[in-house]
């Protein structure tokens, strides 16, 4: 039941209710507009790089496709062999974003984000590990790699946080000390996979590729579903949390004030945060800085105070995917698409930085 | 603690002549070079005794000093000894620059790895070797010098910017940023280019092996001129400790001490990365150890992070090879596993001290 709620009441001038159920949310038009202008530009990324391929389709045939038309050829090349990485890439980067987003606003700092703070090699090293023990056993398929490797990465991942918090912390987290100890601890992961790789013979280069340099290449649905099983679960669970999000800008006692249980909640959303980074890092390794990004981006377009959650998702499915038309087009051989997102985004950090000296 | 302990060991406090605290201090720091140089001879022989195939140290001697052609007298002359050498080198050179980018921006997480430079060198011999088809380390070492010295400067355009100048912090930051970006740069480079794809991990991690063995003899004269440019400038590096204005105030032409440093560390960074790629946190390590052993004066700080280099970049390498049995890890990740801790242990530090 949905009904706009009497504004006469509130003390927010010229905002809007939106009310369903016990939950209410401001209605904010211009989000609203950036969420759809993203959306639109995500369908059209998405339709430019399933065409892409030794069989080019264009963008009119594949969203005829998508739609439920099209020629049985090409419904067989979009449906069957293109769209599983397309889609692996858009929700990888959708975890991605919200995953930095709920990590930002809970740090109250632009600087973190799950492959700074340690999140993302530390479960590149944890699906590897397996892939290496695994290995030894005559490899890995079936079940065990589509529950073993995320559930892997899940346990790298939530582990590597766990550090560099008890690392950093030092009567409280300072921003620049957690973040350094974070490019210390992810420096020292992203060795131990190379490690790992080598002691896991893993032969197919393709595959040690993604685990270095995160590739969406020979991406299947093995790979996507627990990504959408993560997101399915939590994008809605943190979106009913978003006004605990909002009350955790402020300071403790505030919090505490509103009714809000400022430890649990923080744990709660970090959690998740973790959760979605590690499930996407699992299905095609360290693709680094949309988490960084993306969130910034969103909460700029959308002239809020914190990062916008399902903004994030949609830009950071968008950034991927045209990260990744751009890796297979722009060159005369295709990239990984981690490295693509690397270049678009460390010259982000640096402009960060020199943003923070100014200021 | 004696009084002459505590002072500052400036230019100007040369050990007067005869004995006292001075001498005698002079001379422990003596007995610990040599101790330090019989370390790196047993580090060089492990270096050439240790691998894949176990050679013995009687048939070391024996390739050594009478090679007859035996597999062993192969194994050392063609393979294991141009790695040491390569491992000495570099080792040598990557802690002296890295006791040399510490002292001059006084920041105590300097190191060559850390602040972009090594990458910056990487990148530019990456490109050098696939867009100009520059294919000998005489040639291509120059471009490892001209990105050595762009990225340093970027990073320290980018770290400095700051309130009250370079803090310890952002330049940290600013080096992480400027890497991860020349990381993924060279990465695409050399995935463009098969024939330089061949060399990828090398690239990547930095290692001793896959070399041509007169790496090392080639690119030991630039090695030689910067570790002569860096003694040349320990005198004035020990004045700058004390500030820019009191070292003025001694006499120093800071600019020119600056430059001097700024080429030592280029040369060095930049011809080591041209012969066994990007290698972080020995620059790191190093000087903080040397410190420990022989106090702040950068004309004993300097030898002994040369020997402590090699020997910790030797040590790695052979540690490499005993781990991952029978295959080896490159020394890069071994680097990375023992000095990353290293690095969370100083930013733990209450505060990061400026040296």
């Amino acid at each position: 039941m949905t009904s706009t709620v009497d504004t006469v009441g509130t003390r927010v001038p010229g905002r809007r209710g939106v009310r369903l159920g016990p939950a209410s949310w401001v209605l904010r038009p211009r989000l609203v507009v950036v969420c759809l202008t993203g959306l639109a530009a995500l369908v059209l990324l998405v339709a430019v790089n399933v065409g892409l391929g030794d069989f080019p389709i264009g963008v009119p045939d594949v969203l005829r496709v998508l739609a439920g038309g099209g020629s049985h050829a090409q419904r067989y090349i979009v449906l069957e062999l293109r769209l599983p990485r397309t889609l692996t890439g858009a929700l990888v980067g959708a975890a991605l974003g919200v995953s930095g987003a709920i990590v930002q606003a809970v740090a109250r700092n632009p600087l973190a984000s799950p492959d700074i703070l340690g999140v993302t090699w530390g479960a590149g090293a944890g699906a590897v590990a397996v892939i290496a023990v695994a290995g030894s056993y005559g490899g890995i398929s079936g079940l065990a790699s589509t529950v073993g490797l995320p559930v892997a990465a899940l346990g790298g991942g939530t582990l590597a946080g766990f550090a560099v918090h008890l690392l950093a912390w030092r009567r409280g987290l300072e921003g620049y000390r957690l973040v350094l100890v974070g490019v210390a601890v992810s420096t020292a992961l992203a060795n131990l996979t190379y490690w790992l790789l080598t002691v896991g013979n893993v032969t197919e280069a393709s595959r040690a590729m993604a685990w270095i340099t995160g590739s969406l290449n020979g991406r299947g649905w093995t790979d996507l579903l627990p990504v959408a099983a993560a997101l399915g679960v939590l994008l809605p669970a943190s979106l009913l949390g978003v006004a605990v999000l909002g009350a955790l800008q402020l300071d403790d006692d505030t919090v505490g004030g509103l009714g809000v249980r400022a430890g649990p909640a923080r744990a709660a959303l970090v959690l998740a945060a973790v959760l979605l980074a590690s499930v996407a890092t699992a299905a095609a390794g360290p693709v680094t800085f949309v988490a960084l990004a993306v969130p910034q981006v969103a909460m700029r377009l959308a002239g809020l105070a914190q990062p916008p959650l399902l903004a994030s998702a949609v830009f950071g499915a968008a950034l991927t995917i045209g990260a990744d038309v751009l890796a297979r087009t722009a060159f005369p051989v295709e990239l990984p698409v981690g490295v693509v997102t690397a270049a678009l985004g460390a010259p982000y950090l640096m402009y960060l930085l020199a943003r923070r000296a100014r200021a | 603690m004696t009084r002459s302990v505590a002072r500052p060991a400036g230019p100007d406090a040369a050990p007067p002549v005869g004995s006292g605290p001075l001498a005698a201090r002079r001379r422990r720091r003596l007995v610990g070079l040599a101790a330090l140089l019989l370390v790196l001879l047993a580090a060089c022989l492990a270096s050439v005794a240790v691998g894949a195939r176990a050679v013995p140290p009687a048939a070391v001697w024996h390739a050594l000093v009478a090679p007859t052609g035996t597999v062993d007298d192969l194994t050392v002359r063609a393979l294991r000894l141009p790695r040491t050498a390569l491992g000495l080198a570099a080792g040598a050179a990557l802690g002296v620059a890295g006791a040399l980018m510490q002292g001059h921006t006084r920041n105590p997480l300097a190191d060559p790895g850390l602040l972009g430079v090594t990458a910056g060198a990487a990148f530019a011999v990456v490109l050098a070797v696939s867009a100009l088809g520059v294919t000998n380390l005489s040639g291509y070492v120059w471009f490892g010098f001209a990105g050595a010295l762009l990225a340093s400067v970027g990073v320290f355009l980018l770290g400095s910017g700051a309130r009250g100048g370079a803090t310890p912090v952002t330049l940290a930051l600013a080096g992480a940023a400027v890497t991860a970006l020349l990381h993924a740069l060279t990465t695409a480079v050399v995935l463009l280019d098969a024939r330089s794809l061949d060399a990828y991990r090398f690239w990547q991690i930095g290692s001793l092996i896959g070399r041509d063995p007169g790496v090392a003899g080639r690119v030991a004269p630039f090695l030689a001129a910067g570790l002569l440019l860096a003694a040349a400038n320990a005198p004035g590096l020990n004045a700058l400790a004390l500030g820019e204005d009191v070292a003025r105030a001694l006499g120093q032409r800071i600019g020119l001490v600056r430059l001097l440093g700024v080429l030592a560390v280029t040369v060095l960074t930049g011809a080591s990365v041209a012969a066994c790629g990007p290698l972080a946190f020995v620059g790191l390590v190093v000087p903080h150890a040397a410190r420990a052993i022989c106090g702040a004066d950068y004309r004993w700080v300097l030898p002994y992070s040369a020997l402590l280099g090699a020997v910790l970049l030797l040590v790695a390498d052979v540690l490499g090879r005993v781990v991952a049995r029978p295959g080896e890890l490159e020394v890069g990740i071994m680097l990375a596993l023992v000095g990353a801790p290293f690095l969370v242990m100083l930013v733990r530090r209450r505060r990061l001290a400026r040296l």
